[in-house]
């Protein structure tokens, strides 16, 4: 699903949509007070049941009654198909909302719901949605429940006289009669269990025959295998293979949607016939289940559907005599699942599950450390060679050094065994006075005051940087949830106490918020194949693992608290291969997971990764020299692009006029088509202008070698990129896609032109700094537009001269796109900016990329989303449309507490990304994120995250100075450290009031909020070209916490005495760890060479007196005065010292996208500035130094 | 001054919609570029036609009355001047909109002109009929 809402239908037609998942409501929630507290789920001891959550629905004893019965069959779940159609309908009238259900019969049932809510007016724009929120369905839901009984109760009937006859009184062995091919070539069963297994399979459950294959029918199996194979196979002659699944599913949705629309008017009976008559299409469902696992070949053997093998495993575990139709293993659909779930647990760096989901998705940014020195995610519990080192899995976002066993400082080597206060100790100085307070921190775990709130006298204590990057605090929960919780490099919340009610939040001045990196890419990821995405009926969240299950049948939402089924399906763990332990399934087992999406999460068939390359070409774009580098990196990575055999590729150079360029397969050479018509753009030809990558690819290679010199004698200086956007958008409307932008210059003809608005004699003005909105609201339109259609535009900006990017970025900021600035670049005259782009470009071009996305955000019940923040269009209060979501894309959301969360001592966010992978799979990633909730100011500030919270005031700051102005910005940052401060200090009463005392938590504050405000975003007095202002404030929008944090407050650390330092093992190199140094000119001594790691930029800057042999060795000079002006790279020289410090280079370098560029610095440097500028805790004749800015805040407090 | 009374009418519907259509937003309905496509277009006529009403109330010479709706109109004045930038009419910008700040702006904005217009248009219809009773 995707679309957002408003798009017109799209070819395939609204062909199901809102996922048929469980979502109905029962009447359930009647208050019965406390519900039987769960002793297996990971509930944290205070856990308490809100009453009138944790009960039961009175009806709820019919079908367990069954349960006794018939041991092993799935009625939950069968429940679970009811309320599935019942819940989509009224929240999501899409015709035939359920046709892509593998369940048959559940449609069948639905459409008697349906009909009436066809009858009800719901807006149609809403049937996109994913993932809705599901509250209210009751009155429906109650009328289906009855149904649902019914129709269960005929069917347990049927079970249990068994087999075949007539039992047409529901309507149900009609279907199975009907559905007998198909169906049977997907179980195992013999003739005896045939009936049962036919319903089952056609709802989309486990179901578990009592009667178990005999040897000797297996052959019948087969028999009845090769059959149904015939279905299939004609159905899918067409579909390329690879792709068969999700294309075969559409097309006989759309075809059995048509059934279905048409049996509204009907009866039920009428249904049936109707459904019966459209035989193949009906045993679609059935058929793409399997092939969702089973990827390579498509009409194969028709195997059941994961859910169904896995429930006939489940009465024998030991079943390895089970009947398979393909020799091969992999091929098999149920050890294909088997071993993508298997593998998903394993954390070793063979791990099946990575390799599988490196080559589905390619492109990766490939990761060079050794999975076994990077910290593992989230691995699953279960491993007991693994709790040896539990905190390993606590604390992924550490930084190798602390992985690693060779303990680079002396505090560290106290501590080698990780122990669970060891997130303070980084914190400390290896200092003799300060090592004994470390140690005590290490055990402040237990004692009355956390380590967090250990009062800091910042005025005093100039050393508050800690030895290597700052860590992310560690939640304060059992150790359980702590190693299941969510990696905070994917997800990361301002307080990680969180406040119980909004006056708290208020009284303690600080944010609360969380910072995502949701599509972050990860060397270790559980990829979920399964029928079945078990997901809580009346707020759709996803199965994670801080929901509690009441028993074995029955789990509790950890966000709204609904009591809800297990599926059968969900009761045998392909993990362990046994059955019964819910608890130890993968998604329960990590709070990131991946599932693959089944077709009721689709809007239309996925579409293909499509690029289109937008290039300006004008005289302006020519000089600049960008067209080269583009073309050959394109050259370069065009195989790796990611992508499949439907990859589709065009482009567009504008200048004056609009170029496109036919690429047609057979043609001899590009055709290029002109139109001049730029205020009334057209496409020149229907086809041929977005062609298929590989059928082309001769073509598009003439193309980028010529298109360099095409333009070389260009007079052409004006720049028509509205109507190339127009023409772009209109090229990819029918498919959605990326439009990748390059523009020179300021837009100057036809629509969305605009003027220079930049007033140079105001760059350094200390007021007001106008223009940083949009100029117009073209580009913007221009971006609703494209994200309707599911297109990002990403910008990349190359000009010398004002170019007026606030509103030129407009274009990405609303579709999902991604920004690139390059000030004042030239391929001869700026090296250092032309490599830039080449290594952003490799990036760009070949990292993972999910189309058609749309990422929503969870949370417990009282707690509610107040703002974005990133590059998205909000389409509902918890929605964001993301047309296409890259792996550096990071975004920040503002929350709220609405309701006092006095009865739950946890609370959790969960965000799911729906997207299109470049393979043309649905996927969803699911995050989860678990925290406490506390009563007391001081806990909120002992949890509180300063680089959480300052990346969100920065996000913050930048909405407040486009909607109001820039010093008010300024004003309320600084208001925001005044404000916290003096809150926690009027909190601690025992406290001097003339000294300036923060939380241990929040020391760094200050100084990230004086590092913000000497930001290039936020600066003033010092020289800032609006554009450069403008980018930062981009940045800051759209960098996930890591890199931003890099920007705001970057890592300065010595270099010339690297084979000193301690240091640490990372695939079979060694990488010293040097101290970070304070950002002031103190520390930058004379002898020295020093790097400066910010994030985009790698400076070295060499002191006058450096020493000769660091000199000779690392930077292959002689002596100081022959390092030449323009330095990028370190040569390689056979010296220990030279060895070191490219593998610290280079270290620092793998752990990022973006590679950056050094640049090598001596006194006279024009970079001098730029490196200058970065010493934030200097004065300048502008700002305040540190102290200074200390000062100040006291003064603030005091008044 | 009767007959503006009933005239007045004009604003109340599209104010209602106006706050049917925040509340829409809110709970997730409606996709937030077609409720400010809808939306758009209203907000001029509905500033329109209490310009006119104040306008007549000037050529009446209902000095109260008028002073009753100067600072409503000053405030669609303001209003309008500080809109986001748009090409075309009206005041509510899809990208925006969903902000939970903004949104409860604009509603509370609507429940508090709904509440003027209706007691307004009592007023006036007490006037309407004080004339006709007294004339």
């Amino acid at each position: 699903m995707s679309a957002p809402a408003g798009l017109p239908p799209r070819p395939a037609g609204a062909v199901a949509a809102y996922p048929g998942g469980p979502g109905g409501s029962r009447e359930a929630a009647a208050p019965q007070g406390a519900a039987p507290r769960c002793q297996n789920g990971p509930v944290q001891s205070q856990m308490q049941f809100p009453s009138g959550y944790g009960s039961h629905p009175p009806n709820y004893s019919a079908p367990s009654g069954h349960y006794s019965q018939v041991p092993s069959k799935a009625v939950s779940s069968h429940l679970d198909n009811q309320y599935r159609a019942s819940y989509q309908s009224p929240y999501y009238s899409a015709p035939a909302q359920n046709v892509m259900t593998p369940p048959v019969g559940t449609n069948v049932l639905n459409t008697r719901e349906s009909q009436q809510f066809y009858n009800s007016s719901t807006p149609p724009h809403t049937v996109g949605l994913t993932e809705g929120p599901a509250q209210g369905a009751i009155p429906s839901g109650s009328y289906v429940y009855t149904s649902a009984q019914q129709s269960y109760s005929a069917f347990g009937d049927h079970y249990n006289t068994s087999v075949s006859s007539s039992v047409a009184s529901q309507g149900f062995p009609l279907n199975s009669d009907h559905y007998a091919m198909p169906v049977v070539s997907s179980a195992m069963y013999p003739n005896v269990s045939y009936p049962p297994a036919a319903t089952s399979s056609m709802y989309g459950q486990a179901f578990t025959s009592q009667s178990l294959p005999a040897a000797g029918q297996f052959k019948e199996t087969n028999t009845f295998s090769s059959q149904s194979t015939s279905v299939p196979h004609s159905l899918q002659q067409h579909v390329p293979v690879g792709y068969n699944s999700t294309l075969s599913t559409i097309s006989s949705a759309q075809s059995f949607q048509d059934n279905l629309s048409k049996s509204l008017t009907g009866s039920v009976a009428k249904v049936n016939n109707q459904v019966n008559r459209g035989g193949i299409d009906s045993s679609q469902p059935v058929h793409s289940v399997s092939q969702n696992v089973q990827l390579t070949k498509p009409g194969f053997g028709a195997p059941a559907s994961s859910a169904l093998i896995s429930s006939v495993r489940t009465p024998a575990p030991g079943l390895s005599s089970q009947p398979r139709s393909s020799p091969s293993i992999t091929q098999s659909p149920d050890s294909a699942l088997q071993e993508a779930l298997d593998s998903s647990s394993t954390t070793s760096s063979a791990s099946p599950v990575l390799n599988n989901y490196d080559a589905l998705e390619g492109g990766g940014y490939p990761e060079t450390r050794s999975v076994t020195n990077s910290p593992v995610p989230t691995p699953p519990a279960p491993q007991t060679s693994k709790t040896s080192k539990p905190f390993g899995y606590g604390y992924p976002a550490l930084q190798p050094a602390y992985q690693n066993t060779a303990p680079p400082t002396p505090v560290q080597a106290t501590n080698p065994s990780h122990h669970p206060g060891f997130q303070h100790y980084p914190q400390q100085y290896p200092g003799v006075n300060q090592l004994s307070s470390s140690l005590g921190g290490l055990s402040l775990q237990h004692s009355q005051q956390p380590e967090g709130l250990r009062p800091v006298n910042l005025t005093q204590d100039r050393n508050i940087l800690p030895v290597s990057s700052v860590p992310a605090p560690v939640p304060n929960l059992n150790s359980d949830l702590r190693k299941l919780n969510c990696s905070p490099d994917s997800f990361r919340c301002t307080l990680t106490n969180i406040p119980q009610t909004q006056a708290l939040l208020n009284k303690a001045k600080l944010p609360l918020g969380l910072l995502l990196h949701p599509f972050r890419d990860l060397t270790q990821l559980p990829v979920i194949t399964s029928s079945t995405i078990v997901r809580c009926r009346s707020c759709r969240t996803y199965i994670n693992p801080f929901v509690s299950f009441i028993d074995q049948r029955r789990w509790k939402c950890n966000l709204c608290y609904r009591v809800n089924d297990v599926p059968e399906e969900f009761m045998y763990n392909p993990l362990t291969r046994s059955y019964g332990e819910p608890h130890k399934r993968p998604e329960v087992q990590n709070s990131t997971v991946e599932f693959i999406a089944s077709s009721d999460y689709m809007l239309r068939p996925p579409q293909p990764a499509v690029y289109l390359f937008v290039l300006d070409v004008s005289h302006n774009a020519v000089d600049a020299g960008y067209l080269t580098i583009v073309c050959n990196s394109l050259l370069e990575n065009l195989d790796k692009l990611p992508g499949d055999s439907r990859t589709r590729i065009g482009f567009i150079t504008f200048d004056s006029t609009v170029q496109f360029y036919n690429l047609q397969e057979g043609l001899s050479q590009p055709q290029m088509l002109i139109v001049s018509d730029i205020d009334d753009i057209f496409l020149p030809t229907p086809d041929g202008l977005l062609v298929n990558l590989h059928e082309s690819k001769e073509l598009i290679k003439d193309l980028l070698n010529a298109l360099p010199n095409m333009f070389t004698n260009t007079r052409e200086t004006h720049s028509a990129l509205g109507s190339a956007l127009q023409a772009a958008f209109k090229l990819m409307s029918p498919t959605g896609g990326r439009i990748s932008v390059f523009q020179t210059q300021l837009p100057s003809l036809g629509a969305g032109l605009l003027h220079s608005r930049e007033d140079p004699n105001q760059r350094s003005s200390t007021k007001v700094v106008q223009h940083l909105g949009p100029a117009t609201d073209f580009y913007k339109k221009l971006a609703l537009d494209c994200s309707g259609q599911q297109t990002a535009v990403d910008l990349f900006l190359l000009s010398s001269q004002y170019s007026d990017l606030a509103s030129l970025a407009c274009m990405s900021k609303y579709s999902a796109g991604c920004i690139y600035y390059y000030p004042s670049f030239h391929h001869s005259h700026n090296p250092a900016q032309a490599e830039k782009l080449q290594k952003d470009l490799k990036r760009y071009l070949t990292r993972k990329i999910g189309f058609e996305a749309v990422m929503r955000i969870r949370c417990t019940k009282g707690l509610s989303i107040h703002t974005f923040h990133g590059n998205f269009f909000v389409r509902s209060t918890d929605l964001l449309s993301l047309a296409n979501v890259n792996p550096d894309a990071g975004f920040a959301v503002q929350m709220s507490i609405e309701e006092s969360l006095t009865d739950t001592s946890l609370a959790c966010f969960q965000t799911a990304l729906l997207y299109t992978s470049s393979k043309g799979e649905r996927r969803i990633r699911v995050h989860t994120l678990c925290l406490p909730v506390v009563n007391s100011l001081a806990d909120v500030y002992a949890g509180a995250d300063v680089q959480a919270v300052v990346c969100l005031l920065a996000n913050m700051a930048v909405d407040r100075s486009v909607s109001s102005s820039l010093p008010d910005a300024r004003d309320a940052l600084v208001n925001a450290v005044v404000d916290s401060l003096s809150a926690y200090m009027s909190t601690a009463s025992n406290l001097q009031q003339s000294m300036l005392i923060a939380p241990n938590s929040l020391k760094l504050f200050p100084l990230y909020v004086l590092a913000l405000l000497k930001q290039k975003a936020f600066r003033t007095g010092t020289s800032t070209r609006l554009d450069d202002r403008v980018y930062a404030m981009c940045q800051i929008k759209s960098q996930p916490l890591v890199h931003l944090m890099k920007m705001i407050h970057p890592n300065l650390y010595r270099i010339d005495k690297l084979i000193d330092e301690s240091t640490i093992h990372v695939n079979d190199r060694v990488v010293p760890q040097p101290p970070l140094q304070k950002l002031s000119a103190e520390k930058l001594t004379r002898e020295g060479a020093f790097l400066m790691d910010c994030g985009s930029n790698f400076y070295i800057w060499i002191g006058k007196n450096c020493d000769n042999n660091f000199i000779k060795d690392v930077l292959g000079y002689p002596n100081y005065a022959s390092i030449p002006q323009r330095m990028t790279q370190l040569p390689e020289i056979d010296a220990l010292s030279s060895e070191r410090t490219r593998s610290f280079i280079s270290w620092l370098r793998d752990n990022r996208p973006l590679s950056p560029v050094l640049q090598v610095i001596k006194d006279e440097n024009p970079a001098k500035t730029d490196f200058f500028q970065h010493l934030i805790e200097d004065r300048t004749e502008a700002a305040f130094s540190y102290y200074e800015f200390l000062l100040h805040i006291q003064q603030q407090i005091c008044k | 001054m009767g007959g503006e009374g009933m005239g007045w009418r004009g604003c109340e519907p599209v104010l209602l919609h106006k706050i049917i259509a925040f509340d829409e937003l809110k709970t997730d309905y409606k996709n937030p570029i077609d409720q400010c496509n809808t939306l758009n277009p209203l907000v001029l006529p509905e500033y329109l036609i209490h310009a006119f009403f104040c306008v007549m109330f000037l050529c009446a010479a209902e000095w109260l009355t008028l002073g009753l709706n100067m600072p409503l109109l000053a405030y669609h004045i303001w209003r309008y001047m500080s809109r986001p930038v748009m090409s075309g009419p009206g005041l509510y910008d899809p990208t925006t909109i969903m902000n939970a700040d903004i949104l409860a702006y604009c509603q509370k904005e609507g429940w508090c002109k709904l509440a003027f217009y209706l007691l307004s248009f009592f007023y006036y219809l007490y006037g309407m009929i004080y004339v006709l009773v007294s004339s």
